[in-house]
């Protein structure tokens, strides 16, 4: 499969932070380990970080992320440790997180972890020479999230190039679009059109970063539904707002619905990270269109093969 | 540098010339110099090529290579002289440096550099000047920069 020659490797870790640390070979190399995973035997599986223990800190709640893992800690043959709710740990105390992970890294082989605070994986990694899993931090990056969204554009598509994408929702507090965003900056001829309120739009500065993408701003998803192949849908989120006021505004802005549908590709995928509250109507999961659930079952797949090149270090695999 | 009409010329030392108008006290501020030589400023003065500009004269005094760079996201394109026996030596424009640590708060109030005390880290993003946290990825545009200066 080949080495990783474009990523910066550590001596003694590898991390997964941001998604802008790795080049296009490098996501390609990965969604290529995940198809691996997908079809390897559960009893080959188990044995791959056997005698291995990794952390899951998940200092922010979540289920679906945090249950992926989990599940592919233990698939993989690994023991597992950590919270779900930093409520119970020193944390509450006022430990810096500095102090916790290089306590967490006498435990632990890797640690996976996700934060309200921005910028908290990277920190983890300055103070830990372990593998750190960024799980999200706060409205700045999802990068186990973007690969396995691409992993799975790839599966429904058979390529990332050439693809005209729809992000509607939060485009300005959501991580996962911002992540997946700057990994599709490393394909070629992607058309990305952004779809949101005007107090919710993709960040000016971010934008400006994404040199190889033409991006199209709009409020409107009907006039431009029959441009796209895929429509990524996000969830207003009530957690990124400081003022609920403003969410409250927000909240019921865009709402896809099959009536939205009716002018679309015939090959038109739609695709939300999960979980949805209202902006995604269900009338649309038993339609050809409905990518999210093939998605969220590809997040095991996509983790199971990130905590194993975290750990194996590709001797075996490649 | 005709600057002798408000400064008398240093004979030996540095000048750093055609500063961006009122940055001066932030530059030395930046450079931490012990204030054992004799230093001059000039804020605002006129110049032809900027329009205003300040200058810092530091006398007996070379700045290292290492010290400039940590203007250079201030003071880029300025200008920095080597006096020797009251010529100038050597004569360069002060480079954008790759990386600026703890020259700057992150302005994101998320970012975990301003919950724990660790020095903060910047990209410096050659095409526009602009500066990215290298923790929240939060770009600072050149404008704001002064403003953010710790």
């Amino acid at each position: 499969m080949g080495f990783l020659n474009n990523i910066k490797i550590k001596e003694k870790s590898k991390n997964i932070i941001n998604i802008t640390d790795f080049s296009r070979s490098d996501i390609e190399y990965f969604i290529s380990q995940a198809e691996i995973m997908k079809s390897m035997q559960n009893d080959e599986k188990s044995k791959l970080l056997r005698n291995k223990t990794i952390a899951s800190l998940f200092f922010e709640p979540s289920t679906r992320t945090r249950l992926s893992f989990e599940t592919a800690i233990g698939n993989l043959g690994a023991k597992i440790i950590g919270f779900s709710d930093s409520a119970n740990t020193s944390t509450k105390k006022g430990e810096t997180l500095s102090d916790t992970i290089t306590m967490i890294e006498k435990y632990a082989d890797a640690i996976v972890m996700r934060h309200k605070i921005e910028g908290t994986a990277k920190r983890a990694s300055e103070v830990t020479k372990k593998p750190v899993l960024n799980a999200g931090d706060g409205a700045n990056q999802h990068p186990t999230q973007t690969l396995l969204d691409l992993f799975t554009i790839k599966g429904a598509f058979g390529q990332i190039d050439n693809l005209n994408i729809g992000l509607i929702g939060d485009l300005k507090y959501g991580r996962t679009v911002h992540s997946l965003a700057d990994a599709l900056n490393k394909f070629e001829n992607i058309n990305l059109f952004l779809i949101s309120p005007d107090f919710l739009k993709f960040p000016e500065g971010h934008l400006r970063k994404l040199e190889n993408i033409n991006y199209f701003e709009t409020k409107n998803l009907d006039e431009i539904m029959q441009e796209l192949d895929i429509l990524y849908v996000t969830r207003i989120q009530k957690e990124r707002f400081s003022d609920l006021e403003e969410y409250e505004k927000a909240k019921d802005a865009f709402i896809v619905t099959l009536n939205n549908l009716k002018k679309a590709k015939e090959k038109l995928k739609i695709m939300h990270p999960l979980p949805r509250v209202n902006e995604l109507s269900t009338d649309i999961d038993n339609t050809k269109y409905q990518l999210y659930f093939t998605q969220a079952a590809n997040g095991l797949y996509m983790r199971e093969a990130l905590l194993n090149w975290c750990l194996n270090k590709g001797e075996k695999n490649e | 540098m005709n600057e002798g009409r408000r400064l008398r010329p240093i004979k030996n030392g540095t000048v750093l010339d055609h500063l961006p108008a009122s940055s001066a006290p932030k530059i030395l501020s930046i450079l931490n110099l012990k204030y054992e030589n004799p230093i001059s400023i000039l804020i605002n003065t006129d110049s032809t090529s900027k329009g205003k500009k300040d200058l810092i004269f530091i006398e007996n005094r070379q700045l290292k290579e290492k010290e400039i760079e940590k203007i250079g996201l201030i003071a880029k394109n300025s200008t920095w002289n080597i006096i020797e026996n009251g010529k100038i030596i050597q004569k360069e424009s002060i480079p954008l440096p790759e990386l600026a640590i703890n020259l700057f708060k992150c302005p994101n109030e998320n970012c975990i550099t301003n919950f724990e005390n660790i020095p903060t880290k910047f990209i410096i993003n050659k095409k526009n000047d602009s500066a990215s946290c290298d923790y929240c990825n939060r770009e600072i545009e050149n404008k704001d920069i002064l403003k953010n200066l710790k």
